[in-house]
């Protein structure tokens, strides 16, 4: 879409000018013309605003808890000339909002900051606390090159803070200019302050040995549906700095190219949409249908690691928990039986983009979808289901006299109550790796009707530290 | 870019400080002064690494963790073997390849590899360097250095003599460093100064690293940057007599090497991506004349 835009003739009248003459003359582009293209002026705040809005900062909406009184400059402090940026970061109970947070925006038509390879700053703390988010690439308009850093460690004394671009090139019309977001989790609810100075874009040139992720760096398998889609998350991007330590930021789909090995099976957008066009063709080697397309991306031409690998499949799906299909809301994904002695930690978590469920000193626990406490929550009905899905990871050693027990419950917490279980043996599992398992629902001796499915509890001997992903029932059509 | 003030000749040492201001004013009024870096130009070695194997009539291989040299890690607690294998040593796309790699091998965690030019070819005075890209990450030692003739044996180090042309820290991309070690200034205590690129990486790209040495001096230069020189009168300033100056009387051969862990560097990390490869576009001698 950064294409010639003839409005911004009138900003450049010069370079307006050439165009149109090469276009009278030539009718095309030659290869002499210079595009208009848009101002690189690379500082945001020096010892004051530096062509953004007037607003300066644009919070996050208070709506959601974000306190608009916090923001300011201060003239008494500085790391160059004479004046900061100065952040108040509110308690959670602060009636003006618990968190502060919000954008710098260009205050022209956006900044060409394809010259430049990260934007830096300089920050210290009224006392050493970790600042949540720190970005650029929000403009509160389409947020198309969004990058975050996340937990940055302040020091009471300047430090000087580098965010690296993933990709530079694609940078050539960029408003949003800075983002944060500061709260008090690192400081147990107490309030502090924080200043800001030298804020701009710079050429470092020391940023070195770009190594873009997707899903977190992982090899995932997907089964899905034709027509169905699945969004690649987790991508990040990581450098060398100078000092040697490495930097990883978090960015949008529009710094990766996505490509797709086998586009009659799955195609990807720009967005990392991934959708599931058709279940394969025979593979004239093997005469076998081939049913699989690898999705993979890179940023600047170099190959991110990690991949999806689709493989088309004609089921029917109810999701408990996936980052594949739409899941069915639950009630929770830990019930915390603790009077019923349930020693279970943890629950629902993002492990390096990818959204895992994680437990830890597991006895047993319980994922809850029968509208606990008047929720609302809707038992599954499954009665046309034939298998449950599930990935298991055991985090630790694993026996083979080890056992995992997946009980599940239909009209559960009800007076007509039934259940069967199935015992997922040792052998079968593996130590810090995931394994994969189909289980057939006839195999869950005592689940007689599965009308009303309402909760799946997992108990385990040893086995104190387990985590789970993809929980669905299916049946193949 | 006080490193652009050299301009190497004998009245310069002689008058160090006064020249650094002159030169320094001159370098202000007209940057495009280019400066001298290099003088000699009679080229006697030409390894360019165009070919599909290690010319082995030039190079030999140190192999093993230093044990069998009596100098376990090498007498710097490093934590490679050395091998002669090409998954350690190869030559392929116009460039030697030197590559550390994270697994176990005879007891060691680590294997890399070193090569040496030691009977293959050794020079007395000259100009040597190297056209080289380097790995990264924490604990990984690249070195192009030479040492002095051993006369059969009879002589040790450091009596020996020591050029380092270039050392770097995996872990210090920016950085390289050019010392000399001698008897009395050896180990921790050698003439050493570094060089920080302030722009630039030395693993993302090429750079040269050179000595151009003659009696009584050698000159550290990295690309068209003179940075450094070191004299007998080094040595004088950390108290050393300089009758200790090691470097007139003897050739010194190449060694070309990627270290993992050791004193120099602390251990290395076992989680960056291996394997770590030096890329050496080529080595070029030349005659002092």
């Amino acid at each position: 879409m950064k294409k010639l835009n003839f409005k911004y003739h009138v900003l450049y009248p010069v370079l307006g000018l050439l165009c149109v003459g090469m276009i009278s003359c030539e009718r095309g582009f030659s290869d002499d013309i210079e595009f208009a293209t848009f101002p690189n002026n690379p500082d945001i705040f020096t010892d004051a605003p530096v062509g953004l809005t007037d607003q300066f900062f644009e919070s996050f909406d208070p709506a959601f808890g974000a306190n608009t009184e916090g923001f300011g400059t201060d003239d008494n402090v500085a790391f160059e000339g004479n004046s900061s940026i100065r952040i108040d970061v509110p308690t959670p109970t602060d009636p003006d909002g618990g968190f502060i947070g919000g954008i710098f925006r260009d205050r022209g038509d956006g900044r060409d900051l394809t010259s430049y390879d990260a934007l830096t700053f300089w920050a210290k703390g009224s006392t050493t606390a970790v600042v949540g988010t720190v970005g650029f690439g929000t403009d509160f308009i389409d947020n198309t090159y969004a990058v975050s850093l996340n937990n940055i460690e302040l020091s009471t004394k300047w430090r000087k803070y580098i965010i690296p671009i993933p990709d530079p090139s694609k940078l050539t019309q960029e408003k949003g200019m800075f983002l944060f977001s500061a709260g008090t989790e690192s400081t147990n609810g107490v309030g502090y302050t924080f200043w800001i100075d030298e804020l701009r874009f710079e050429n470092l040139g020391t940023l070195g040995q770009p190594r873009p992720a997707i899903l977190g760096g992982l090899d995932q398998t997907a089964q899905t549906n034709v027509d169905s889609s699945v969004s690649i998350i987790g991508l990040t991007q990581t450098f060398n700095l100078a000092n040697g330590q490495d930097v990883t930021v978090t960015a949008t789909p529009a710094y990766f190219d996505f490509e797709t090995s086998n586009p009659f099976v799955a195609s990807v957008t720009n967005q990392g949409l991934v959708t599931v066009e058709g279940s394969g063709e025979i593979d004239p080697d093997t005469g076998e249908i081939d049913n699989t397309a690898v999705i993979t991306a890179s940023v600047a031409g170099v190959q991110a690691a990690g991949s999806l690998i689709v493989q088309a499949v004609n089921l029917n799906v109810i999701s408990i928990f996936s980052d594949i299909f739409a899941n069915v809301p639950v009630d929770n994904f830990n019930g915390f039986y603790t009077p019923d002695g349930q020693t279970t930690l943890g629950g629902a978590v993002n492990e390096n983009g990818n959204n895992i469920i994680d437990y830890t000193l597991l006895n047993f626990v319980a994922i809850e979808f029968y509208g606990r406490e008047g929720s609302g929550i809707q038992p599954i009905d499954a009665s046309e289901m034939t298998h449950l899905h599930i990935d298991i990871r055991v985090n630790q050693q694993v026996n083979p006299s080890d056992t995992f027990r997946i009980e599940v419950f239909n009209n559960f917490a009800t007076g007509s109550q039934t259940a069967g279980g199935f015992n997922v043996s040792g052998n079968d599992l593996a130590s810090n790796e995931w394994v994969e398992f189909d289980i057939p629902l006839s195999s869950f001796a005592g689940l007689n009707t599965k009308d009303a499915l309402g909760a799946i509890i997992f108990s385990s001997g040893t086995l104190a530290n387990v985590s789970l992903d993809n929980i669905y029932f299916y049946s193949e059509n | 870019m006080t490193h652009k003030i050299f301009n190497i000749n004998k009245a310069f040492i002689l008058y160090k400080a006064f020249y650094i201001g002159l030169l320094c004013i001159i370098t202000g009024c007209d940057p495009d002064e280019a400066q001298t870096v290099t003088n000699f130009n009679t080229l006697t070695l030409s390894e360019e690494f165009d070919g599909t194997a290690l010319n082995t009539s030039l190079w030999s291989f140190d192999i093993g963790d230093g044990s069998a040299q009596g100098i376990p890690g090498w007498g710097n607690n490093e934590q490679q073997y050395y091998t002669d294998r090409p998954e350690n040593v190869t030559v392929e796309d116009g460039v030697l390849k030197i590559s550390a790699r994270l697994e176990t091998f005879e007891g060691s965690s680590y294997t890399s590899g070193r090569i040496l030019t030691r009977g293959g070819f050794q020079q007395k005075f000259g100009r040597f360097e190297a056209r080289i890209k380097l790995p990264w990450g924490q604990g990984i030692w690249p070195a192009f250095w030479m040492l002095g003739d051993d006369n059969n044996g009879l002589e040790i180090w450091p009596n020996i003599g020591e050029i380092d042309i270039m050392e770097y820290r995996g872990q210090e991309p920016t950085i390289t460093h050019g010392s000399v070690h001698g008897p009395g200034y050896s180990g921790g205590n050698s003439i050493t100064k570094q060089y920080e690129l302030m722009n630039d990486r030395f693993d993302t790209d090429f750079h040269v690293f050179g000595v151009e040495w003659g009696p009584d001096y050698i000159n550290y230069y990295v690309d068209d940057v003179l940075y450094n020189q070191i004299t007998p009168d080094d040595l004088e300033e950390e108290g050393i007599n300089r009758a200790n100056w090691v470097f007139n009387d003897r050739e010194f051969f190449i060694l070309l090497n990627v270290a993992v862990g050791g004193s120099f560097v602390g251990n290395a990390d076992p989680n960056i991506p291996y394997p770590q490869t030096m890329e050496v576009d080529y080595v070029r001698v030349y005659a002092a004349d």
